[in-house]
């Protein structure tokens, strides 16, 4: 029998967010489709689904990584970081609170994605310049169009990261 | 959605065991390095095989060093740690914008030097979903048998679409590729053939190992121009890479330029060896240099994009990959 005719079910361990999981899956299923179908996480969005608009973008070892044509046995013995695991308990993360301020979230739906490329480029650059952050966010389509308030919020963020006060705060001042 | 269909996902530890899973599989399988070009496409059905032999894994595809006047580049390195890498970017700077400029950041983490070499030509006709292509009776390339871009055309005409060829080609690069048969290397300009269906000479149990450059003369200035609507995400709608060696009073000794983008394989620009060679380059050579590229670029009505803007463009790359060859030290 062609292995097509029956799906193969293989049990993975997948580090998620700091929690280790022992997991079934499908063994065609991709990382995305682990995440949201298996491990319920739904945060990281299903968008084209071949990997042109990134809203599926979540972290493997710190680097942006499209999970909708990510093979899931890729993610075996790598840290994934999705956007449940952004905010620490205490509160969102600061590029979730300056999104929130400068109304960059409209629909809603790339802002996962786009969370996830712009918190990786803050971990490598505390102070990106607005052509640095259009380049990291570059493979984040957003159809609202909303991509000024977007930068605005990544800057807003970078700052409030730097001078350790909540981006609220830094508006005011 | 866009579902996978079920397949056994392998994970060698050395190239030995990749080879053997090949052999093993032989009609059944493929192999897959970063996936970025193989998994969109086995979600529009285009590829549906039992097995699949990943590659990331594989100490020997990777690494970047300089060895015996060669840059010697893993064909598992990613598009992202080649473009940053410091030995690219200091020997081999249209190297490092190429890769730079493929897709956007996220692809570019995923995926590798050894497969954008081996990249699937891109159509109109062929880059959709099954039920897209089954409405319009399928093509030439998958499960049809007629050509929508070229009618009553007998053979595909689907566009070389990698980055990193063009540049390669033109600095001279050799590919170094591994099958169950032994090893072997050869020209990277005739790793590539002109069929749209299947552009390289590589057997599907062959797997591209490394890529080797030689180390570029003090003189050489290059240059890669790409054409495309938006800045990030797509592929070029034209490509254009240039080598040209310059000796101690700024005249020609070599010249090499390759456009791709236009048809199944990347074309070397012929002729202008004779043209330029002892010659500078001044206005009236680059005139004519772009002449003779635009006389030998013919673009296929494969992607959606007006082919007289594609050809048009030809020249216009030439003088800016001249100028700019010209202007960096």
């Amino acid at each position: 029998m062609r292995c097509w005719e029956r799906p193969l079910i293989e049990i993975i361990r997948l580090s998620v967010n700091g929690d280790s999981h022992e997991i079934g899956v499908p063994s065609h299923y991709t990382l995305l489709e682990t995440l949201r179908y298996v491990l319920g996480l739904t945060g990281s969005k299903q968008g084209c689904d071949k990997g042109d608009c990134g809203a599926c973008t979540v972290l493997l070892d710190g680097l942006p990584t499209l999970s909708c044509i990510l093979p899931v046995q890729e993610a075996i013995g790598r840290q994934v970081t999705t956007i449940e695991g952004l905010a620490d308990p205490d509160g969102p993360h600061a590029l979730q609170d300056a999104l929130d301020l400068t109304g960059g979230a409209q629909c809603g739906f790339c802002t996962p994605g786009i969370l996830m490329s712009a918190a990786a480029l803050l971990n490598v650059n505390s102070s990106p310049t607005r052509q640095e952050i259009r380049e990291a966010l570059s493979g984040n389509l957003c159809r609202c169009t909303g991509y000024t308030k977007i930068y605005e919020a990544v800057e807003l963020a970078a700052r409030a990261l730097r001078e350790q006060r909540p981006p609220a705060e830094v508006l005011r001042s | 959605m866009l579902r996978l269909h079920p397949y056994e996902y392998h994970r060698p530890r050395e190239l030995e065991a990749a080879l053997e899973l090949l052999k093993e599989h032989a009609g059944d399988v493929m192999p897959i390095a970063g996936g970025t070009d193989l998994v969109p496409n086995m979600k529009h059905r285009l590829f549906a095989p039992g097995h699949l032999v990943a590659l990331k894994g594989l100490p020997e595809l990777h690494g970047i060093v300089e060895r015996q006047g060669e840059i010697v580049l893993g064909a598992a390195e990613s598009l992202s740690s080649l473009a940053d890498h410091h030995l690219v970017r200091s020997h081999l700077p249209s190297l490092a914008r190429a890769a730079g400029a493929i897709a956007h950041p996220m692809i570019r983490n995923q995926a590798t030097l050894g497969g954008n070499i081996c990249l699937d030509t891109r159509c109109t006709y062929y880059n959709q979903t099954f039920f897209w292509r089954e409405a319009l009776g399928f093509c030439l390339k998958k499960d049809g048998d007629v050509c929508h871009v070229v009618r009553g055309g007998t053979r595909c005409v689907a566009a070389h679409s990698a980055d990193t060829p063009p540049i390669l080609m033109a600095l001279g690069a050799k590919v170094d590729t591994a099958s169950p048969e032994g090893v072997r290397s050869v020209e990277l300009d005739e790793f590539f053939i002109a069929d749209g269906i299947w552009n390289t000479q590589r057997k599907p149990d062959e797997i591209v190992t490394r890529l080797r450059v030689p180390l570029p003369s003090p003189g050489l200035r290059t240059s890669y121009q790409k054409l495309r609507e938006r800045r990030s995400v797509d592929f070029p709608l034209l490509s254009l890479a240039l080598a040209v060696g310059l000796d101690g009073d700024d005249r020609v000794e070599s010249i090499a330029l390759v456009v791709a983008a236009l048809g199944a394989k990347p074309r070397r620009i012929g002729g202008l060896e004779t043209l330029a060679k002892g010659e500078r380059l001044h206005d009236e050579l680059i005139e004519e240099i772009a002449r003779q590229a635009y006389r030998q670029s013919n673009p296929l009505d494969n992607i959606i994009v007006d082919i007289e803007w594609r050809r048009a463009m030809v020249p216009v790359f030439v003088r800016r990959a001249i100028r700019e060859a010209l202007a960096r030290p």
